[in-house]
């Protein structure tokens, strides 16, 4: 039907996940370029030469702050099942995705002074996940009678108790002080020595393509993550999605109406902490060693306001929140730095008006300080908390359906236009 | 995550070792059932879980440190008075000063959360709790900042066993704040205050302010959050003070009360013992296997099996399901 994107004629096109020609083709140019992030980098394509494009992207730093995100988006999707779509608050992600890092650090990593299995990806990376996913299901009975504000408090309980048991277990987590290493990201068919493709390495793929080690592992997490994303949607638009949106809505109507309670809740957290099992283990993978004290009660925090800030209970919101999570804090520190390094360089009419924020020394006023203990005001850690902290009050106060609903009240506002319906 | 509480339970190995644990319960218990009364009041009143809690009771407690050691305010305008005499003036205005962050929490951030899901208003506070906290901690620094308080580190003892003067006052004051709360629910105030729990909406046609009662809850809860605050930055609690390490412990206060009902005081006051003398006893069982920090996990086991169970707590009502 040319011209008229919204008249479906059939259930197919109703229900498809890119339903109008402009989320096609919208979303195949967004990918492409995703794709194409790492290639922008000088020297990618043969000896010389690279795409034009914003190449800072292709910066080390930038490619792993951007496979932060896809780590985190997994994590987020996971949790939006559980809270957004199922109506259950769980603050106990953190716990579930120490779970799958440490399931993965066991399956893959070598036998050393540390329990480990040594085994190839193709089974740590599931591993990860269906451990998650199993211990899920052990909790969920517990989370289907507790209900409401209770089900918060007990989620808190675990992320409590699971530090407790990182820090004990030491055979395994290599207990607070050093921490352990967790598996490379590397294909191997079995325990052989050399990878079949090595994502840890920098490396020439196909003889043209000179890759970093951050490109190849966020290709990697990019294709991952399109793949939950994927999932995500699907379990969305799907009998369970639907069964669990139910429960959200009204839980005893849905047992009245014949969906079984307890076996979609406890499908729900197995669903979740499977999301969660794999984003902990990447995310151990991609820092490479962690301590017991990472898998906290502040990671879930975080999680629980990615998901706000994106706009509860849709994909694209949790997508849209981690990006915006995760690339804020980076975002502030540069701009702290910018207005330090004009504030240093001497004067102008900017100098004087950011002088007044950073504080340069020990005897120089300001919010915000470069050097942590050195000089007044607040380290650039503590500013991220705050902002952190802020934004979660300003979007529940102000827009609860977070970035989601802004984006879609820009989108119909430009549907309209030039009239305002 | 909770260090140091637990210290006089292994310092007093000389006399009975259950006595000393049963004190050391007892005085802890009085900290968790003051935070968890608090905690309770606001929930009860205001149907807000407030997971700033923890973050209130450091405030709290700075504000001692900082009326009485730091600026040392009382001090400097009547320099004639006992040391005993100023820092009880500057409790009482760190009290009065707590409460007025409270009221003011709540009218900036929560009133216009009115209405909201439950769950959404939670995440309000869990967002203030990371301001909040994160902001003390620039002030409170590295080190612990020391309250200054009269008693010190002052024992009693009783041959079989010792017991600090913070801990006979710890004690004292929660039974009062307890009879007192109880005798406040029986004024024209506190009735107003039960009849919005009840039912807002009813509360509101007879003439109820709703919004004082909510300000009120909040002054309060914050007022109670911040004495308890003072009890977990004084000797034997938290010897150095208050520190970055304070509101965390105030975290162990949760189980306490969801023990006992989220809606339910005496519920609180009950959970508060119960965790603080389980805690106190299990740390010299022989579970040495059990590795370093058992102790501050036993709280939330105990609440664990508990809500297993009965779902509402030992003393909540339990929620009636409608379609």
């Amino acid at each position: 039907m040319r011209g008229r994107p919204l008249l479906h004629t059939s259930y197919e096109g109703d229900q498809s996940i890119l339903n109008t020609m402009t989320k096609r083709l919208a979303m195949s140019l967004f990918l492409a370029f995703l794709i194409a992030v790492p290639f922008f980098a000088v020297g990618t394509i043969g000896s010389e030469g690279n795409l034009p494009g914003p190449d800072f992207l292709a910066s080390g730093d930038w490619l792993r702050l951007l496979s932060t995100v896809g780590i985190y988006a997994i994590g987020a999707l996971g949790l939006n099942i559980l809270t957004g779509l199922a109506g259950q608050v769980s603050l106990g992600h953190a716990f579930f995705m120490g779970l799958g890092a440490y399931s993965a650090a066991i399956l893959g990593a070598p036998q050393g002074a540390l329990w480990g299995l040594g085994l190839p990806m193709w089974i740590w990376l599931p591993g990860a996940g269906i451990i998650a996913a199993l211990v899920g299901i052990l909790v969920a009975p517990t989370a289907v009678r507790v209900r409401g504000l209770y089900l918060a408090i007990v989620t808190l309980g675990l992320v409590f108790i699971g530090e407790y048991l990182w820090r004990n277990l030491d055979f395994i987590t290599g207990g607070s002080q050093s921490g352990r290493g967790h598996p490379d990201f590397a294909f191997r068919l079995w325990k052989e020595g050399k990878a079949l493709i090595d994502l840890s390495s920098d490396g020439t793929w196909f003889g043209f393509l000179n890759l970093s080690a951050q490109a190849k592992t966020y290709l990697l997490v990019l294709l991952l993550t399109v793949l939950l994303v994927l999932i995500s949607k699907n379990i969305e638009r799907t009998r369970v999605g639907r069964a669990f949106m139910s429960i959200r809505d009204r839980d005893i109507a849905a047992e009245v109406m014949g969906v079984n309670e307890f076996r979609y809740k406890t499908t729900a957290f197995a669903i979740s902490s499977s999301f969660a099992g794999l984003s902990g283990a990447l995310l151990a993978s991609l820092v490479g060693r962690t301590i017991p004290e990472t898998w906290n009660l502040f990671l879930s925090v975080e999680f629980i306001a990615i998901i706000l800030i994106g706009g509860v209970g849709t994909v694209t919101g949790a997508i849209l929140g981690t990006v915006f999570v995760i690339i804020l804090p980076r975002l502030v520190q540069d701009f702290t730095n910018w207005m330090q390094r004009i504030v240093e360089s001497g004067d102008g009419l900017l100098a004087g008006l950011f002088d007044v924020v950073v504080s340069t020394g020990p005897d120089n006023f300001g919010l915000i300080n470069t050097s942590a203990g050195v000089a007044p005001g607040l380290g650039i850690d503590q500013l991220n908390l705050v902002i952190y902290g802020l934004l979660i009050i300003g979007f529940l106060i102000f827009e609860p359906l977070g970035l989601y609903g802004i984006w879609l009240r820009i989108r119909n506002y430009w549907k309209g236009w030039p009239f305002t319906y | 995550m909770t260090p140091d509480l637990l210290i006089l339970a292994q310092e007093g190995a000389t006399g009975s070792a259950a006595a000393q644990a049963l004190v050391t319960g007892l005085s802890l218990g009085s900290i968790y059932a003051l935070l968890a009364m608090g905690f309770v009041i606001i929930f009860k009143a205001t149907q807000v879980l407030n997971f700033a809690h923890g973050a209130l009771a450091a405030l709290g407690a700075f504000l001692v440190a900082a009326l009485a050691t730091i600026l040392d305010i009382p001090g400097r305008l009547f320099p004639g008075w006992p040391a005993w005499i100023t820092w009880v003036v500057s409790l009482l205005l760190a009290l009065v000063v707590a409460a007025l962050i409270g009221m003011a929490l709540e009218r900036i951030f929560i009133r216009p959360m009115v209405g909201e899901e439950l769950f959404a208003i939670a995440i309000v506070t869990l967002g203030l709790d990371i301001v909040i906290r994160t902001i003390l901690n620039d002030f409170i620094g590295v080190s612990a900042r020391p309250l200054g308080n009269p008693w010190g580190i002052e024992v009693v003892d009783l041959d079989w066993v010792r017991v600090a003067h913070t801990e006979i006052a710890q004690i004292a004051v929660t039974v009062a704040l307890v009879v007192g709360i109880a005798l406040f629910f029986r004024t024209r105030t506190g009735v107003a205050m039960r009849a919005t729990a009840f039912d807002q909406e009813a509360a509101r046609a007879q003439g109820i302010d709703v919004g004082r009662i909510f300000s009120l809850s909040w002054g309060i809860g914050a007022m109670l959050a911040a004495v308890a605050g003072v009890f977990l930055s004084v000797h034997p609690r938290g010897p150095a003070g208050v520190s970055q390490q304070t509101p965390f412990v105030a975290f162990a206060a949760f189980p306490a009360i969801v023990l006992g009902g989220l809606d339910s005081v005496v519920g609180a006051v009950v959970g508060g013992f119960i965790i603080g003398l389980v805690q106190s006893y299990s740390s010299f069982l022989p579970w040495a296997f059990l590795g370093s920090g058992f102790g501050g996990v036993v709280p939330y086991l105990i609440m664990l099996i508990v809500l297993l169970i009965r779902p509402y707590g030992l003393f909540g009502t339990e929620e009636i399901r409608r379609v």
